[in-house]
């Protein structure tokens, strides 16, 4: 099994095809990351270097996690304490880490097209950990994975986003990755968080939270980034809540057995309440389970990839 | 050096005027007719060739002083010169800015000793265009300066506007303004709609431009001042100027060919040689901005060349610089986007490109006209090509327009009854 591209740089460009050789390779992967020993040697000898320009906690450790599960050298770039500080531009920074000898860069940046740049001028592939308000795209794989998993497919399900979709790479590569795969995609949010052309996208913009969840395979909330936010662009948190919390009230009308989902970290009570987030629909911890396994696939077909 | 050009086809803005011979003395035209016979240094063959008016533009970057790693008065005037612009008029946004006589005066001497077509700086409405204190229009005005702007940098209080306006119409100053509301803006780098959605890129509404167009339009009407538009770029744009005009404000108006040629999916990719502002807009506005040159509701084609170095461009999308080079491209464009498809005729082009901005900038040039400084173009229209980055004269190539197939190639520049470019 192989992918057609050096990169990994968003879903747009990804074909159906390898979205499904990906999602299946991920089911091999979650074997080994559930498994006693934590060890095979699919990436002996390359070496994954992580440059993150934005903190993450989960996302970096759970690249940092896949590759050494699979016996890479995993190099962490911190920003404040490289060459970055001293104004190097990101095409150097590429450059120099390609001149190391690394296999894959996985980069996470403030700006929409970072990746994109860097992949254009480096020899190493490039895989997107989210750029700006532009792509996630290995949110949206194990986002899928999580759904394919628990429901058997994607084709035909009936999904609602709701949220910050603004501001959400999250957002934009799951309905790109799920209107490929066939699924309905329905979208909620206020409407200062919602951006212009999103039916062009193909999804459904819904008049209400429960417009949105109605007969929902699938809920997925997202996380208010209040850090990208120059300006608030809603009256207060406890407005929020109120209006566009998820909540036991207006979920009902999905089906009773709909996945809760968030890409975390959770503000807890703002998009969901505390007892849908610990409740027996949320797939929350799932998803960060499933992430280790799906970003354990990309490295391995990426590598695999150049020894065909 | 007296030069006689036999038989082309002389466009001025108002007729066609077919197999003529043109006789340059001494810088002048000095006789337009059928069959000169006078003697001359250099005879030229028309063959097929027109002879346009030299083209002015009304709105550029020279970049000088400040930042002639990107551009100077000697590479931005052959620049133009081999794009057909024999009259530049500068944008003050140098460093220092144009504010003062003293900049004014370096720039007029460099281009004097330099240059090879005729400068024309425009100074600034405020103080560093900071947007609080007035320049000093007048000791500009004596230095040389034929408008005032603050261009990229708009005057967002209204009434430092309105205070520019009435002082520099005192010295018959014309006043540009570049339309754009900075707080609707919100640091956006390209168009808001589905396309900046997709690449996940923060939105500058066309409202930001509107808005400001209506309060330009509100404020030369309330003080009787005239007031020009730079780079019109939307379809509620060219309908606020539209309406102005009949109603007898007395506003007019530019566009630039990337306006009528090229769409925010150029963006994609994140293609960092389309990021101007105003940014590119959607099909429905291009179509209005033909259709506001059409009507005569945009008066003026500027270039808004604005020269960026190559590793400027080469970052992330965000981060890089507003603008492309324009002088080599435009006529071309215009050409090939506007006459070709018969939206304007090639008197209407030579108006716009010529005669109406001179007009504008209040300089004698813009015609052919026996007696008048012989500035003029020699262009073969049918020749078709595509556009070449590489052959660029200007130090940058941060245009879009790379391998764009055109008509239209300028063979001979005149400045003054010299030449300055020949293919």
């Amino acid at each position: 099994m192989k992918l057609r591209s050096k990169d990994i740089l968003g879903l747009e460009d990804m074909s159906p095809e390898d979205i499904g050789t990906i999602l299946d390779t991920a089911r091999d992967m979650k074997k080994i990351v559930v498994g006693k020993i934590k060890r095979v040697n699919y990436l002996q000898g390359r070496t994954v270097v992580t440059l993150f320009y934005e903190n993450s906690t989960r996302t970096r450790v759970s690249f940092e996690l896949a590759s050494k599960y699979m016996g890479a050298n995993a190099v962490n770039v911190s920003v404040a304490t490289s060459s970055v500080a001293k104004g190097e531009t990101l095409i150097d920074t590429g450059r120099t880490l390609d001149a190391m000898g690394t296999d894959i860069i996985i980069i996470r940046h403030s700006k929409s097209g970072a990746p994109h740049l860097l992949a254009r001028n480096v020899k190493a592939s490039v895989i997107n950990a989210g750029d700006g308000m532009h792509e996630h795209p290995t949110q949206a794989l194990l986002d899928m994975f999580t759904i394919k998993e628990a429901l058997g497919g994607i084709k035909g399900l009936k999904v609602a986003i709701l949220g910050d979709i603004y501001h959400s790479r999250v957002a934009r590569s799951n309905i790109i990755g799920l209107k490929k795969m066939g699924a309905e995609v329905n979208v909620y949010a206020p409407s200062t968080l919602m951006p212009p052309g999103m039916e062009a996208y193909g999804a459904r913009i819904c008049e209400s939270i429960e417009d949105a969840v109605k007969d929902c395979d699938v809920v997925m909330s997202l996380r208010i980034q209040l850090e990208r936010q120059k300006k608030a662009l809603f009256p207060s948190p406890a407005e929020y809540s109120r209006f566009f919390g998820l909540n036991g009230e207006n979920i009902k009308g999905a089906r009773k057995d709909v996945l809760l989902m968030h890409p975390g970290p959770v503000n807890r009570g703002l998009e969901m309440t505390s007892a849908l987030i610990d409740g027996d629909n949320s797939v929350i911890e799932t998803q960060v389970t499933n992430g280790v396994a799906v970003r354990m696939a990309l490295l391995y077909l990426l590598t695999g990839r150049e020894e065909k | 050096m007296r030069y006689l050009i036999k038989n082309v086809r002389l466009v001025n803005h108002d007729a066609v005027t077919e197999n003529v011979d043109l006789y340059i003395d001494n810088g002048i035209v000095a006789h337009i007719g059928k069959d000169c016979l006078q003697d001359a240094d250099r005879i030229l063959e028309g063959n097929g060739l027109y002879a346009l008016p030299g083209l002015v533009d009304a709105h550029c970057h020279l970049r000088d002083p400040g930042f002639e790693y990107k551009e100077d008065i000697a590479s931005g005037t052959r620049s133009a010169a081999k794009g057909g612009f024999t009259s530049i008029a500068c944008m003050p946004n140098t460093n220092p800015v144009v504010d003062n006589a003293a900049v004014v005066r370096y720039i007029m001497d460099k281009a004097k000793r330099e240059g090879v077509v005729n400068v024309y700086p425009i100074g600034s409405i405020t103080k560093g265009q900071a947007g609080e204190e007035l320049s000093e229009m007048g000791s500009m005005k004596e230095a040389g300066i034929v408008a005032v702007s603050d261009d990229g940098r708009p005057v967002m209080n209204s009434s430092v506007m309105k205070k520019g306006m009435i002082y520099a119409s005192q010295f018959n100053l014309p006043v540009i303004s570049h339309c754009e509301d900075l707080d609707l803006a919100e640091g956006g780098s390209m168009n808001e709609g589905v396309v900046s959605t997709m690449l996940g890129l923060r939105g500058i509404p066309s409202s930001a431009e509107d808005v400001m167009v209506a309060r330009e339009i509100l404020l030369s009407e309330y003080t009787k001042v005239p007031i020009h538009i730079a780079h019109v770029s939307t379809k509620t744009s060219v309908q606020l100027i539209r309406d102005a005009k009949r109603r007898g404000v007395k506003v007019t108006a530019e566009t630039c060919p990337h306006y009528f040629t090229l769409t925010e999916e150029a963006c994609k990719g994140y293609n960092t040689n389309a990021k101007m502002n105003p940014p590119l807009r959607t099909s429905e506005d291009v179509e209005a901005v033909k259709e506001g040159l059409r009507d005569g509701t945009i008066d003026i084609i500027a270039t808004d060349h604005a020269p960026h170095h190559f590793d400027e461009k080469n970052v992330e999308f965000d981060l890089a610089p507003n603008g492309i080079v324009g002088f080599e491209t435009a006529f071309p464009l215009s050409y090939t986007y506007l006459v070709a498809t018969g939206i304007l005729s090639l008197p209407q082009l030579v108006h716009k490109l010529s005669t109406a901005p001179s007009k504008l900038l209040n300089i004698d040039r813009g015609t052919i006209e026996t007696g008048k400084a012989a500035d003029i173009i020699l262009v073969d229209l049918d020749n078709e090509y595509s556009i070449d980055v590489s052959a660029f004269l200007s130090k940058s190539k941060n245009s879009p327009f790379d391998g764009f197939k055109v008509k239209g190639r300028i063979v001979t520049t005149f400045v003054s009854g010299r030449i300055v470019y020949e293919a």
